[in-house]
C-alpha cells in the first residue's frame, strides 16, 4: 500500500475530485495547506504600502491505494492539476505500513 | 417648536450614533484577527461613557453660559440636563432635549476616531480614562469654540455669548472640520507618540484581517454622516438639502480620486482605497457643506482624498505607528475641508460668503486657517499631556508579551472567530 500526497492550486480541487472518483479512487483527505515552492510569492497593496506575501494557499490531497493503482493514480493527479505555470504543486508517493478501517476492523488492502 | 424640524432631528440624531459602531467595524476589518475585539470595543465603550459624562456636565461645559472669553461653558448650568427637559424648552424651533442628544453623538464619534492611532496596543482602563479626561478638557471646550453661537434677543443684542471661533473669529465649519476631524488627528498623533509603535511595526505585514468588514463600515459611515452633515442646518429646510447633496458629490469624487492614485501608483484600484476615499471625501466637506456649491464639494473630496491617499504612506517613513491613518485621514482631510472653505465658498451656497477664488479676497481664508491652526495647537498640546500623564501612573501601554499573544484574548478573554471545520474550541467549562 501506499499514500499520495499531492500539493496542487486550489482551483484545481474540482477537477483533481473529478478525475480521481472517475478513476475509481474509493476516497480522500483534502486539506488547506499553505507553503511556496519555485512559484514564491506575491504582492499586497494596502492603503499605497506593498506586503509580500510569501506563503501561498495550496490544497493537500491525500488518498491511500493499493500497489497496483500507484503509477495511474498519480498520472490521474498530475493530469488533472496542471495548468503549465510555476506553482502547480507536487505529487510524491509514500509507503504505508498497515491500514485498519475503524468500522469493521478490516485491514490491509481490503480497509483501503 | 417644529415638529418637521424635529422629526429630522432624531432621525439625524440616530444617524450620527449609528456612525459609531459603523467606525468600529471600518476600524475593526482593518486590524488583525487577534485585535479586532479589543478595536471595536474601543469605540462602542465611547457611547456609554460619553453618552453619561455628555449629560453630567459635559453638554454644559459645551453649550452653558460661557465663562469668558469664548472658551468654555459653565459645567453646572446644565448638570444632569435637568433644566433642558420642559415642553418649553427649545432651541431654535427644536427641542433642547433633542439638540443636546443630537451634539452627544458629535462627542461619541470624535474621542472614538482617536482610537485608531493605538491598535493592539493600548490598555481598556487607561483608553477608558482617557476618553473621560480627553472629551472634558479637549472636547467640551473645542466644540464650544466652534459650536456654540451667541444666543440674542429679538432685537439682536447678545444675552448669552457662545465660543469665539464660531462668533469674535466667525470661521465657517458647518459640521466640525475643526471640532471633530482636526481635533481627532492631531490628538491621534498625540497618542501614537506617546504609546510608540507596536511590536514588529515596519517589519512584520500588519495586513487588515477583514475588508469586507471594513467595506460595511465605510458604508454605515456615509449613511450616518448624512444624520452628521445635514442634521447640522438644524431643520428639515434647503440648507440641508444643498448639505446632503455636497456630502454625496464630494465623497464620490473622492472615492474616484484615491482609486486614481493607487491605480496609477500601485497598479491596482483596492477595495480599502474605495474605503479610505469615501472617508476622506465625507471628513473635507463636513466643515465646507455648507459653504460650497457641488463643483466646489467635487474639488475639495477630489483634492483632499488625494492627498490623503498620499500622507497615508508616510507614516512609515517619519516612523511614527498611526496603526489605521487617523492622522492620514482626519487631520489632512480635515485641515484641507477646513482651509479650502477659504477658497472655494460661493455666496450661491447656503453660507452666502465667497472664497478667494469666487472673487471674496483672502480674508475668509485667513480666518480658515486661524480657527484651524488654534483646534491643531490646543488639542496636541493637552492630548499629549493628558496621554502622557496616564502612562506615567497607570500605564497606557500592555506588555509587549500581551501584544503578541493578542490584546482580545488578554484584556477581554475572547477570540473573535471560531472558523473551521471543527466548529469549537476543544475543551470544557472552567469552574
Amino acid at each position: 500500500m501506499k499514500l499520495i500526497t499531492a500539493i496542487i492550486k486550489p482551483a484545481k480541487l474540482e477537477e483533481v475530485k473529478h478525475a480521481l472518483t472517475e478513476h475509481g479512487v474509493a476516497g480522500m483527505t483534502v486539506s488547506d495547506v499553505s507553503g511556496f515552492g519555485r512559484q514564491r510569492g506575491h504582492t499586497e497593496v494596502y492603503r499605497g504600502t506593498s506586503y509580500t506575501v510569501d506563503l501561498l494557499a495550496k490544497i493537500r490531497i491525500e488518498v491511500l491505494v493499493d500497489d497496483k493503482d500507484v503509477t495511474a493514480t498519480v498520472e490521474t493527479i498530475a493530469k488533472a492539476a496542471s495548468t503549465g505555470s510555476v506553482g502547480d504543486g507536487k505529487v510524491w508517493v509514500t509507503p504505508v505500513e498497515s491500514v485498519v478501517r475503524v468500522r469493521t476492523g478490516e485491514t490491509g488492502a481490503s480497509a483501503i | 417648536m417644529d415638529t418637521g424640524d424635529t422629526a429630522w432631528m432624531l432621525i439625524s440624531t440616530a444617524l450620527v450614533l449609528l456612525m459609531t459602531p459603523g467606525l468600529a467595524m471600518f476600524y475593526g476589518g482593518m486590524v488583525r484577527a487577534k485585535g479586532v475585539l479589543n478595536m471595536m470595543m474601543m469605540s462602542f465603550v465611547s457611547m456609554g461613557l460619553v453618552a453619561v459624562v455628555w449629560t453630567l456636565y459635559g453638554y454644559s461645559m459645551t453649550f452653558g453660559k460661557d465663562l469668558g472669553g469664548g472658551l468654555v461653558g459653565d459645567p453646572t448650568e446644565s448638570f444632569g440636563l435637568t433644566n433642558i427637559i420642559s415642553a418649553d424648552s427649545l432651541f431654535g424651533t427644536i427641542p433642547t432635549a433633542v439638540f443636546a442628544v443630537f451634539q452627544m453623538m458629535f462627542a461619541i464619534i470624535t474621542v472614538a476616531l482617536i482610537s485608531g492611532a493605538i491598535a493592539d496596543r493600548a490598555k481598556f482602563g487607561a483608553w477608558i480614562l482617557f476618553v473621560i479626561i480627553w472629551v472634558t478638557l479637549v472636547y467640551f471646550p473645542v466644540a464650544h469654540w466652534v459650536f456654540d453661537f451667541d444666543g440674542k434677543d429679538e432685537a439682536g443684542n447678545v444675552v448669552d455669548p457662545g465660543g469665539w471661533i464660531a462668533n469674535d473669529l466667525a470661521a465657517i465649519d458647518f459640521a466640525g472640520g475643526t471640532a471633530v476631524h482636526i481635533n481627532a488627528g492631531i490628538a491621534a498623533l498625540a497618542l501614537a507618540l506617546v504609546l510608540g509603535k507596536r511590536v514588529g511595526f515596519g517589519r512584520e505585514p500588519f495586513k487588515p484581517h477583514n475588508l469586507t468588514l471594513v467595506m460595511l463600515g465605510a458604508a454605515l459611515l456615509w449613511f450616518g454622516w448624512f444624520g452628521f452633515n445635514a442634521g447640522s442646518a438644524v431643520a428639515a429646510n434647503a440648507t440641508a438639502g444643498v448639505v446632503f447633496l455636497n456630502t454625496v458629490v464630494a465623497t464620490g469624487a473622492a472615492m474616484l480620486s484615491w482609486l486614481l492614485v493607487e491605480r496609477v501608483r500601485n497598479g491596482h484600484a483596492t477595495s480599502l482605497g474605495a474605503a479610505s476615499g469615501i472617508i476622506a471625501g465625507l471628513v473635507a466637506i463636513t466643515p465646507a457643506c455648507s459653504a460650497v456649491d457641488p463643483l466646489g464639494a467635487m474639488a475639495i473630496g477630489a483634492i483632499a482624498s488625494a492627498a490623503c491617499a498620499i500622507a497615508v504612506s508616510l507614516k512609515y517613513k517619519i516612523g511614527y505607528d498611526d496603526s489605521l491613518d487617523v492622522v492620514g485621514l482626519h487631520l489632512v482631510a480635515g485641515l484641507i475641508g477646513s482651509i479650502f472653505i477659504g477658497l472655494f465658498a460661493t455666496s450661491a451656497a447656503p453660507a452666502a460668503v465667497d472664497g478667494l477664488l469666487y472673487g471674496g479676497g483672502t480674508e475668509l481664508l485667513v480666518k480658515q486657517i486661524v480657527a484651524s491652526g488654534a483646534v491643531l495647537a490646543y488639542s496636541f498640546i493637552v492630548t499629549y499631556l493628558i496621554a502622557l500623564a496616564i502612562d506615567k501612573t497607570i500605564g497606557f501601554r500592555i506588555t509587549a508579551d500581551a501584544e503578541v499573544t493578542g490584546i482580545d484574548l488578554v484584556v477581554h478573554a475572547e477570540s473573535s472567530y471560531e472558523i473551521g471545520s471543527q466548529g469549537a474550541t476543544r475543551g470544557g467549562y472552567a469552574s
